[in-house]
C-alpha cells in the first residue's frame, strides 16, 4: 500500500481512523508523563510497572470472564499501583536499593502473570483466546470506547500536570527543598506515580507489556535533548511520542504483518537516535564538531600568539616579518596562515607577513578571553 | 531576663537502620546568632540540619521553631540545602530555581507572578548573578551554583536559614561573598546555622558554634568554647587549631 492508498485510508476507514487517534493520544500521555519519569530518574519504574500489570489483566478475566477492556484495565491498574508501591515500600523500608526492588517486583508479578496466562489457555472457554494480545500489544483491536478512555486520561493528566505544574517541578528538582517549604511531597509523589501507572495500563493493549516502558522513555529521552526548559521538554516528548504513534500506525497499517507495538516503539528509537546525533546542543555531532572548531582555534591562537610576540618588540605594529621566521614553531602551516589571514588577523606578503591592528588586539586579548570565559 | 530561642531541640534522637545517626540531642539556639555546626564525617550535621526541618523523622525527641512545631513555622525557615543533593542537568533557569524560594509563600497551586520575579531578581542581585539570569544551570560553575541555591532562600525572607555547606567546592572570592552576606543577614537580626568544615575559620566567620558527634559535645558562643578539648572530644584526635584573635 503506497502513502496515498494510506491517506485515502485514514478519510475513509473507520477502524484505521480510531487506531490512528488511540496511538497518537496514547504517545502524546506517555511522553508527557514519561518526561517526569525521565527526570525522576525512575525510567525503570515504568517497566516494572507495565510488567506487573500483567497478573491483574489475568485475574480480572478470571473474575470477570470477559475480554472487556475496560475490566481488564481496572485489574491492570490494581496490581500495577500495587506493584508501584511495593516498590516504594521496599526501597524504603529495607537495605534493598531501587534497582533490586524493580527487578524483583518486575519478574515477581511477571512471573505470576505468565503462570495465570498458562493456566487460563488450558480452561475450557473458548473466550480466553486473545488475552496474550497484552504482551506485544495490538493497536488493531483498539475500538472508539478504548480510545475515548485514553482521551479521557490525557486530559485528566493533563489538567493535573498544569495544576500542580510548580509543585511537580519543585519535587522533580529537589524534593527535600519542596518539604521544607511545607509542601506535602508524599501526595505529589503518589499523584505522579498513580498517573505513570494509569497511562502505561492504557496503553497495554495497542504496545504490550514488554516494549510498553520504551514508549514512556523514548519520547521524553529524545525531547530532552532538544531544550533547557521543563515546559517545552514535556511539549516536545508530547508531540514526538504522538508523531510515533501516527507513523508507527501509518507504517504497519500499510504492510500487513508488521504489529503496530513495536513499529510504534522503533520510530520512537529513531526520534532517540536522531535527537542523541542532531540537536545542536546536546549532540554528539555538534560536539564534535565544536571540539574540532575548538582545536583549530586554539592552533590558530598559539600561532598568532607566537607572532605576537614577535611584532611587540617592533615599535611599529604592523612591521612586516620573514614567515622563514616562523619555522622554528611548530604550530604554523601554508593553511593556518591563509586561516589567519582569512579573519584579517594578518597580512602575507609573498614571503613576510605582518599583524593587522585586528591581529594585534586579538592577540594581546587572547588570555583575557581565556578567563572570561571560565 | 528571659533569652529568645529560634530554635530548641528536645531528646532528638535520629536512626536509619540500628545505629543511631543523632543520639538524645538538646539544643537551644539563642536568636540572632551566627552558628556553626562543627563535626567528623558521619558525625550527623547534616541529619541534625534536616530533623529540624521535618525532612527526616526522628525516632524520638521534638523540634521547635520558635516554641511552635515546624510545620506551623515553615515560612519563617529558609534551607540552603548540599549543593551535590541535586541533578544540575535539571531542565531550567538559574532565575527559575531562585524563583522556588517564593513557592513557599505562594502555598499550593498559586503560579508566581511579576512580585515574585521581581524578588528573585533582586535576590540574584545580592549575590552577584544576575547576569547569569538566563543560564542553564547545568552551565554554571560549583560556586555560582551554590550562590544560587543562596539567593534561593534569600528570597523566602525568613527569620531562620539552615545551610548546609555552603562553603563546599567555592573558591576564595565566593567564600568571601558568602560570608559577608551571611553576617549582613544576621545584623538584620536574623539568625543562621551553617554546616561548617574548615576549622580555622570559625572564629573568624562565627559566633556561635556546636560541636557534634552524634552527641552533642558542646554548644555555645565561639569565645567561650572554641577550644582545644572541645575539638579533640568531637574528632577524637589530639586536635590543635591556631586561633587568631
Amino acid at each position: 500500500m503506497g502513502i496515498t492508498e494510506y491517506i485515502d485510508l485514514l478519510f475513509t476507514d473507520y477502524t484505521l481512523q480510531t487506531v490512528t487517534l488511540g496511538t497518537a493520544v496514547l504517545g502524546a500521555l506517555c511522553g508527557m508523563l514519561g518526561s517526569f519519569a525521565v527526570l525522576r530518574k525512575q525510567s525503570l519504574l515504568g517497566d516494572a510497572i507495565s510488567h506487573a500489570a500483567l497478573p491483574g489483566i489475568a485475574i480480572a478475566f478470571l473474575i470477570t470472564e470477559t475480554k472487556n477492556s475496560n475490566a481488564l484495565l481496572i485489574g491492570a491498574l490494581i496490581s500495577g499501583l500495587i506493584g508501584a508501591f511495593w516498590i516504594r515500600g521496599i526501597v524504603k523500608n529495607t537495605h534493598l536499593k531501587s534497582d533490586t526492588a524493580l527487578g524483583l517486583i518486575l519478574s515477581l508479578f511477571f512471573g505470576f502473570g505468565m503462570l495465570l496466562l498458562t493456566f487460563i489457555q488450558k480452561m475450557p472457554n473458548a473466550n480466553q483466546a486473545g488475552l496474550n494480545k497484552y504482551l506485544f500489544g495490538q493497536a488493531a483491536t483498539l475500538v472508539s470506547s478504548d480510545v475515548w478512555t485514553m482521551c479521557f486520561i490525557a486530559g485528566l493528566s493533563l489538567l493535573v500536570l498544569l495544576v500542580f505544574w510548580k509543585e511537580f517541578k519543585l519535587l522533580l528538582f529537589d524534593a527535600d527543598y519542596a518539604k521544607s517549604l511545607g509542601f506535602n511531597i508524599k501526595f505529589l509523589d503518589v499523584l505522579i506515580t498513580f498517573f505513570i501507572v494509569l497511562c502505561i495500563v492504557i496503553g497495554l493493549q495497542a504496545v504490550g507489556v514488554v516494549l510498553m516502558s520504551a514508549m514512556l522513555l523514548a519520547p521524553a529521552a529524545a525531547a530532552r535533548q532538544w531544550t533547557n526548559s521543563l515546559g517545552v521538554m514535556v511539549l516536545l516528548a508530547a508531540i514526538f511520542g504522538s508523531f510515533s504513534g501516527v507513523l508507527g500506525t501509518a507504517i504497519s497499517a500499510s504492510s500487513s504483518n508488521l504489529s503496530t507495538g513495536p513499529v510504534i516503539v522503533l520510530i520512537a528509537a529513531v526520534f532517540v537516535l536522531f535527537s542523541f546525533v542532531f540537536s545542536p546542543k546536546r549532540g554528539l555531532l555538534f560536539r564534535e564538531i565544536r571540539y574540532w572548531n575548538n582545536r583549530n582555534d586554539l592552533q590558530l591562537h598559539k600561532t598568532l600568539a607566537f607572532m605576537y610576540n614577535i611584532a611587540k618588540t617592533h615599535k611599529n605594529k604592523e612591521h612586516p616579518h620573514t614567515v622563514k621566521i616562523l619555522n622554528n614553531f611548530q604550530g604554523f602551516t601554508k593553511k593556518s596562515l591563509q586561516k589567519l589571514e582569512d579573519r584579517e588577523y594578518i597580512k602575507v606578503n609573498k614571503s613576510m607577513w605582518s599583524l593587522t591592528e585586528k591581529g594585534f588586539d586579538k592577540a594581546s586579548n587572547l588570555y583575557n578571553q581565556l578567563e572570561n570565559n571560565e | 531576663m528571659e533569652k529568645k530561642y529560634a530554635i530548641t531541640v528536645d531528646d532528638l534522637t535520629v536512626a536509619y537502620n540500628y545505629k543511631p545517626v543523632l543520639w538524645d540531642i538538646d539544643l537551644a539556639i539563642p536568636e540572632g546568632v551566627l552558628m556553626a555546626i562543627v563535626g567528623p564525617n558521619g558525625a550527623g550535621k547534616s541529619t541534625l540540619i534536616k530533623s529540624i526541618l521535618g525532612i527526616i523523622k526522628p525516632i524520638a525527641g521534638s523540634v521547635k521553631i520558635f516554641g511552635k512545631p515546624y510545620k506551623k513555622q515553615h515560612q519563617e525557615v529558609a534551607y540552603v540545602p548540599q549543593k551535590g543533593s541535586v541533578d544540575w542537568d535539571f531542565p531550567t533557569t538559574a532565575l527559575d530555581v531562585v524563583m522556588m524560594g517564593t513557592y513557599g509563600s505562594l502555598g499550593w497551586i498559586k503560579r508566581p507572578g511579576q512580585k515574585e520575579k521581581k524578588a528573585a531578581l533582586e535576590a540574584l542581585e545580592k549575590v552577584g548573578m544576575l547576569s547569569f539570569k538566563s543560564r542553564q544551570i547545568s552551565q554554571l560553575s560549583g560556586g555560582q551554583q551554590q550562590r544560587i541555591f543562596l539567593a534561593r532562600a534569600l528570597v523566602q525572607n525568613a527569620s531562620i536559614y539552615l545551610m548546609d555547606e555552603p562553603f563546599q567546592g567555592v573558591d576564595a572570592t565566593t567564600e568571601k561573598a558568602i560570608i559577608n552576606i551571611l553576617k549582613e543577614l544576621r545584623k538584620a537580626g536574623k539568625t543562621l546555622i551553617v554546616v561548617h568544615h574548615d576549622l580555622q575559620t570559625v572564629p573568624e566567620y562565627f559566633d556561635w558554634v556546636t560541636f557534634l558527634n552524634v552527641k552533642k559535645i558542646a554548644t555555645g558562643p565561639v569565645k567561650d568554647i572554641f577550644n582545644d578539648g572541645n575539638l579533640t572530644k568531637t574528632y577524637g584526635i589530639n586536635y590543635k587549631v591556631s586561633v587568631q584573635e
